[in-house]
């Protein structure tokens, strides 16, 4: 068990070692990369759109009903939206969100080629498979920030809709509230997580769609555990950048 | 011409290969048949790189795959046009990019100089009508049309097919069977087909190679079929009682 585990992982740098081996002539590895932008950061940006701005407001409601003692100010429920949504839900709880939605979009795409002999029919021609089909998804993921940027944005303004309009404070105490005690560190930690949880996202759901052996039931349980695998390394990568980052 | 010699691979206890050693000809469409699990496509397989034999040489014309370089196995790989079974075009490109992605990747050509070259062996196949259209949308003989037009468009000196007419019905695999022994000669090239189907083996089969249990246990032309002894290869060929009625009439008829 443990042999197979070390071997696996032997593998899963191995396979970053190849994906930088020759590489796939840049007048098509261009379209690639531009197909996998629409595919990974377009695609995701509604559903991260609307999940950030529902969870923003959530966080914020079940700060202020908790806020009971009346000597603690208002501003606390901008200041713990912003922190909540800053450091954690929108680099974790958004990349395990994406580990579903991208991860197994990258497990099923690449693990229906190798069941169909694409990938096979692309090593024949003389193309290096895994520069060809992950390369351009490691470019388009270096966006992913941007994607967790606006996550942050909409996770904060979820949170004033809530509060204003839910009447659990007003417009100028959730104001004062994001911006007391703000320390820009804390935005550098959230995208140096988002950018490894990105690379993360991209590169684990490959691997095991490329290695993936068997059929088209194979498939599907090449992603569920590509999903897994993925959500548990941003789990413990999480906490060792947290523990490297903050203390 | 492919040359291997003695070649042998295994996968952890099973032996599959056993020394196996064969020539295939230029210019001449070579068969390797054999029942399921007698090693043709771990042969094909290892003919086409995938696959690491564990003992035995592969040489194309005169070079030998294992003393290559990974570039120049990249290089070889550019000379060698592949059928696969399921065909194995790429689901999210039509037609005609299918057929241009060889182009595309290893040629400097401008776009029209490769869809004119498109256009030419999609008309040799007569496919020109679905250049536009997605694999997904035409029948599985048009799939294997388009994936002979993908195997030659760069010009490559050896076609490799796997099993090239299953699943089709007997005119359209009659047609693609055609189509393989025509390019074959028009083009000068190294063909061989991996096939259980006796009607490819009287069709197209100018050289025949019969594995058993990962030997080569005969080989001979689909002539020397008719007259030969050997019990494998009769109790294979003629299992169906079509092919041993005409194999009698052959033999009635050459006496």
């Amino acid at each position: 068990m443990l042999i197979r585990y070390l071997s696996q992982i032997g593998k899963y740098f191995l396979m970053w070692k190849e994906i930088f081996r020759k590489q796939t002539k840049w007048s098509v590895m261009r379209g690639l990369i531009f197909k996998e932008i629409d595919d990974l950061i377009i695609d995701s940006l509604g559903i991260v759109a609307f999940i950030s701005f529902f969870v923003g407001g959530v966080v914020s409601i079940q700060t202020a009903l908790n806020l009971t003692n009346p000597l603690i100010p208002k501003n606390l429920i901008g200041f713990a939206t912003r922190e909540s949504v800053i450091l954690e839900f929108a680099p974790t709880f958004i990349s395990v969100i994406m580990a579903g939605k991208m991860g197994s979009f990258i497990t099923s795409s690449i693990g229906s080629m190798r069941v169909t002999e694409q990938i096979d029919a692309l090593e024949v021609m003389g193309v290096n498979s895994l520069n060809y089909l992950v390369f351009p998804k490691l470019i388009a993921i270096l966006l992913y920030p941007f994607v967790i940027g606006i996550s942050m944005f909409l996770g904060v303004f979820g949170g004033y809709i809530a509060t204003v309009y839910g009447g659990f404070g007003t417009s100028t105490d959730f104001i004062e509230g994001i911006q007391i005690n703000f320390i820009p560190f804390h935005v550098t930690y959230a995208f140096i997580k988002t950018f490894i949880f990105g690379l993360l996202l991209a590169s684990i759901p490959s691997f095991h769609g490329y290695y993936m052996k068997g059929g088209a039931l194979e498939v599907g349980k090449a992603s569920t555990v590509a999903f897994v695998w993925t959500s548990v390394m941003i789990i413990l990568v999480n906490y060792i950048l947290t523990q490297l980052l903050l203390t | 011409m492919i040359e291997i010699r003695n070649l042998e691979k295994s996968f952890g206890e099973s032996k599959v290969l056993k020394g196996v050693s064969a020539v295939f000809e230029t210019g001449k469409t070579n068969l390797v048949i054999g029942q399921s699990g007698s090693g043709k496509t771990v042969l094909l397989k290892s003919l086409l790189g995938i696959f690491t034999p564990d003992v035995g040489t592969i040489s194309f014309n005169g070079r030998i795959y294992s003393d290559l370089t990974s570039d120049e196995k990249r290089e070889l790989r550019t000379e060698i046009g592949m059928l696969f079974q399921g065909s194995a075009l790429f689901d999210s490109m039509t037609v005609s990019e299918n057929v241009g992605f060889p182009l595309r990747m290893f040629t400097n050509d401008d776009k029209h100089k490769i869809q004119d070259r498109v256009d030419f062996v999609l008309k040799r196949v007569n496919l020109i009508d679905a250049h536009h259209k997605l694999p997904s949308e035409i029948s599985g003989g048009m799939q294997k049309r388009v994936a002979i037009a993908r195997a030659i468009v760069n010009n490559p000196k050896y076609l490799f097919c796997d099993e090239p007419n299953s699943g089709l019905d007997p005119n359209t695999a009659t047609l693609i069977d055609n189509l393989i022994k025509e390019i074959t000669e028009e083009y000068n090239i190294t063909t061989v087909v991996n096939t259980h189907d006796m009607n490819s083996v009287m069709e197209i089969g100018e050289k025949i190679i019969f594995l058993k249990d990962g030997l080569k246990e005969w080989e001979g032309t689909k002539e020397e079929i008719f007259r030969t002894d050997n019990v494998a290869i009769v109790d294979f060929v003629y299992s169906s009682n079509l092919f041993k009625k005409i194999r009698e009439a052959y033999l009635k008829e050459s006496h």
